[in-house]
């Protein structure tokens, strides 16, 4: 499977999110992360839509509310090499390093945080990984794997990517 | 890009029809020969424009990051177009003909704008999708999937027809004279790849609407504007079109002039072809800022025009498609899916419901049903808020959507009864918003986001001006909340600026020894009457004064305007210098030190710059249909290749010799000469005008090339005929010497062309 999309949900919702514009932009300054930062673009005017997103040639981080809920999203678009394994958990260390990151931002001052017992998993291509449940069990080892002694939920409605509630 | 893209091809082979899917693999094949390098960046950028694929902002590479002017580093170093770098994000267009779609069509999008774009997807100003940050690649894969569901990207962007818009009401209106919905789609199908709409200079944009005085759409902004119009002909009521040419925004705004008055039903189709042949053959090709329509009508005046075009016509060869839609006209009118009935409020009374309904319900002339308008922020939706439209749409109305130029969505025929339960449910997905064409449903072309010509903000501004209006709009004076505010990053109008109450576009003004962004404001623009008049400038404004000037204007117009007086009306009356006073002390900038914040566009954190802005593909590049039937002959070496690789002999050799032969046929016909009878006409007329005359000539080569040709063609006769067929050595030959010839065949053509052009 390839494309893995995972969210870290936020403690609160009330963060002020909208700082994710000036810390996104002075990361892109920065060369804050290890990929091709391109751009930063506000949906905050969408409701439960991808709020504001920091765009990366090799994925898109969001500080959305997607499905009603305030979390940090990475989803992954060019193609890994590796197991599924390797490549959920490039995923999910990009969502743990850039949570961390945003959580230590002066702009938040001190007012986001993530919560690391909540994640969410999805694969983005209903080729490869159809949301059905024999994809979702052939995931268990990855996500087994990654997070392990947690437990796993297929959730979400059956045209929506295959989502897995870590928790 | 994705790593299913091999995959999809075969996945969706049987839900494509043949024709679309060859159209598809023939663009995937370009793309895959350019990106060995072996197309001209020209070409192919507008081969992919011509599919909607367009290029966005910093794909040159080079992006202003506030502090300096940041390369940005891709994988690759191929470019798909000049100065745009394969791997940069683009911009994907989906046309949908006068805004139409259904439940399934919607599933797809939501689908699309999940994989392989942000989440969201954007309605625009012309009745289109756009999908954001997508990757070349995927591309061809996104059109497929696109095509399994009945919608094409075919000519969404280039020299072409674009979009065809139409009334998002048509059908249902109580004011129009009737339905235009057959009619566009008619003609949307007509000209899409119609050979006499492949040679324009620049884009020709169409639109249907079903009455005069409402703002419908916008039929004088637009090259060509058909109007309803029943006449009285022989005592029966005869349906037909008041046309309107010549119309446009951009950086000189022009009404449309008539063309007449009265244009019976059946002569809609060949009138439009007519036109798009005076258009081929007079339009600019080589300075695109005067390539549109309007600058041959200007050039030549109207009479002029409408004796050229009635010439035309006298000339066009019957086509049976001209009226065969005509018999289906009536049968194609949209059915409910419920039983009317009027609406029973019981129970406490809901003021978000009554507030929603008071601005986004329209009562249809169809009693008991009405439309509903969803209002879409900025014209952004969800994946997840698609999806549960599309249930809606089937569960409440007959899959009867519509995407409208204000960049919201319909939903037609539902029962009235049925409104607070569909009020709840757009309200579970947040797209319950209230305020539907009134000043907060602020329009806003995509500006310094994404597009490479963006100069200020507009979306940005835009959803600044929404919030603050917003959070007021039910104190606001009905005079004031029925104003219409539109939004361009720049002066080329895509936020149609110039026919709102209170337009603004992007402009840049050096203050201080800095460049701050500005917007040049527009007044008393006129949206009703199909865009009937144009606003003034009046002067610019910083950006960040914007929302200022906003409140100052409406609070001048609701204390100074007469009785029932328009702001149109408004404007007209207190004229320029006055409207300019009005807003003079919001013209200046404080000094950086002061308030840094008037450096920063809005929605940015970035110190402005214009050092962005890139080269605009909105035209694309001009390149002539002789460059375009080359391109597809070096397309047609590439499949013979990919057969010879499958082992497919005969194919391969076959497309070989074919490619060759379709080169000379190219030639032959740019310089007008005929191309005989079949595959030994076209070899014998080649033979005499471009061989024996030594046209067709290489300096080092000689006639080598020419007789590599003839004799695939002796060759491939004979092997026809039922001689002894070709090998797999003598077909690797042939793809060899076929590729040369197609050199050739381009070195004769720029030979020839400057010849020409001395």
């Amino acid at each position: 499977m390839q494309h893995f999309k995972v969210k870290l949900f936020a403690t609160a919702q009330d963060a002020p999110v909208h700082e994710a514009i000036a810390v996104f932009h002075r990361w892109i300054q920065e060369s804050a992360l290890d990929e091709t930062l391109i751009d930063v673009a506000d949906y905050l005017h969408v409701p439960q839509g991808p709020g504001i997103i920091l765009v990366a040639h090799e994925g898109i981080y969001s500080l959305d509310t997607e499905n009603g809920r305030l979390g940090l999203t990475y989803t992954r678009r060019t193609a890994l090499d590796g197991t599924d394994e390797e490549r959920l958990r490039q995923a999910v260390e990009a969502v743990r390093r850039v949570a961390e990151l945003l959580e230590s931002s002066p702009e938040f001052h001190g007012k986001l945080a993530f919560d690391r017992g909540q994640w969410e998993v999805a694969v983005n291509d209903r080729l490869l990984a159809p949301n059905t449940p024999e994809t979702f069990e052939k995931l268990q080892p990855a996500l087994a794997g990654v997070f392990p002694g947690k437990q796993f939920a297929h959730t979400g409605e059956r045209r929506q990517l295959l989502r897995v509630a870590v928790s | 890009m994705k790593a299913s893209n091999p995959q999809w091809r075969d996945v969706l082979a049987s839900r494509i029809a043949p024709h679309l899917a060859a159209e598809i693999d023939r663009f995937d094949n370009e793309a895959a020969l350019k990106k060995q390098g072996k197309l001209e960046d020209k070409v192919f950028a507008e081969t992919r424009l011509r599919r909607g694929a367009y290029g966005q902002r910093y794909d040159n590479g080079q992006r202003y990051d506030g502090k300096v002017a940041r390369t940005l580093t891709y994988p690759s170093a191929n470019t798909k177009g000049p100065h745009t770098l394969w791997d940069a994000p683009g911009m994907q267009r989906i046309k949908i003909p006068y805004g139409g779609l259904n439940a399934e069509q919607m599933e797809v999008l939501a689908e699309l704008a999940e994989e392989y774009s942000d989440g969201i997807a954007h309605v625009t100003t012309r009745q289109d999708f756009q999908l954001h940050f997508i990757h070349i690649e995927d591309t061809p894969t996104i059109m497929r999937r696109l095509a399994a569901v009945g919608i094409t990207t075919r000519e969404a962007c280039g020299n072409t027809v674009r979009n065809v818009t139409g009334c998002p009401i048509a059908g249902v209106c109580r004011t129009e004279s009737f339905d235009v919905t057959p009619y566009a789609h008619a003609l949307t199908h007509f000209l899409l790849g119609h050979p006499d709409c492949q040679d324009f200079g620049r884009k020709f944009k169409i639109s249907f609407s079903g009455c005069r005085d409402e703002a419908c759409a916008l039929a004088h902004m637009h090259d060509l504007g058909a109007l309803a119009v029943i006449k009285e002909v022989n005592g029966q009521p005869k349906r037909g079109f008041e046309v309107l040419v010549g119309g446009g925004l951009g950086t000189v705004p022009q009404q449309a002039k008539l063309l007449t008055e009265f244009l019976p039903e059946e002569e809609l189709l060949p009138t439009a072809q007519a036109i798009c042949r005076v258009f081929a053959r007079l339009g600019e090709k080589k300075n695109r800022n005067t390539a549109r329509l309007k600058f041959v009508i200007q050039k030549i005046g109207i009479e002029e025009f409408r004796r050229l075009v009635a010439e035309e016509r006298t000339v066009l060869a019957q086509d049976e498609r001209w009226t065969a839609f005509l018999a289906n006209v009536d049968g194609a009118a949209e059915q409910a899916a419920k039983p009317s009935a009027l609406l029973q409020i019981t129970g406490a009374h809901d003021i978000g419901f009554e507030r929603w309904r008071s601005t986004n319900v329209y009562a249809q002339r169809q009693a008991g049903y009405v439309t509903v308008t969803v209002s879409l922020p900025l014209g952004d939706i969800t994946a997840n808020q698609l999806r549960k439209l599309a249930d809606i749409a089937r569960s409440y109305v007959r899959e009867t959507v519509r995407t409208t130029v204000e960049q919201n969505m319909v939903l037609r025929w539902v029962s009235e009864a049925d409104l607070p339960a569909l009020y709840a449910e757009l309200a579970s997905v947040g797209l319950s918003e209230a305020g539907a064409g009134t000043v907060v449903d602020v329009v806003a072309c995509p500006g310094t986001d994404t597009c490479k010509l963006g100069i200020s903000s507009s979306r940005g501004l835009a959803g600044e001006l929404r919030s603050r209006l917003g959070a007021k709009q039910w104190e606001l004076d009905e005079a004031i909340r029925g104003l219409h505010i539109k939004v361009s990053g720049c002066f080329n109008s895509c936020g149609q600026h110039h026919v709102a109450d209170l337009g603004f576009y992007g402009v840049s003004r050096n203050k201080n020894g800095y460049t701050v962004p500005h917007f040049q404001v527009v007044l008393g623009g006129q949206w009703e009457r199909n865009a009937g008049s144009y606003g003034l400038a009046i002067g610019a404004v910083p950006s960040k004064r914007v929302p200022d000037t906003v409140e100052r204007i409406a609070e001048r117009y609701l204390s100074e305007r007469t009785p029932g007086e328009s702001f149109h009306a408004y404007i007209g009356r207190i004229g320029k210098a006055k409207a300019k006073l009005m807003i003079e002390d919001l013209m200046t900038v404080p000094p950086h030190d002061v308030d840094p914040s008037f450096y920063v566009d809005w929605a940015d954190a970035r110190e402005y710059t214009t050092g962005d802005i890139g080269v605009g593909e909105c035209a694309g590049e001009v390149v002539s249909p002789i460059e375009f039937q080359l391109t597809a002959c070096e397309r047609e070496v590439f499949e013979a290749q990919l057969a010879l690789e499958a082992n497919e002999i005969a194919r391969a050799s076959t497309l070989a010799y074919e490619a060759m032969m379709h080169a000379a046929a190219a030639l032959l016909s740019w310089r007008v000469l005929p191309l005989g009878d079949g595959p030994d006409g076209i070899a014998a007329n080649f033979k005499t005008q471009f061989i024996d005359t030594e046209l067709f000539w290489d300096p080092f080569a000689g006639g080598k090339f020419g007789q590599y040709y003839l004799a695939a063609h002796e060759r491939h006769m004979a092997w026809k005929a039922g001689g002894a067929g070709p090998d797999q050595d003598a077909t690797r030959r042939l793809i060899e010497e076929s590729q040369l010839v197609i050199e050739a065949a381009h070195s004769c053509y720029a030979k020839l062309a400057s010849q020409k052009a001395a």
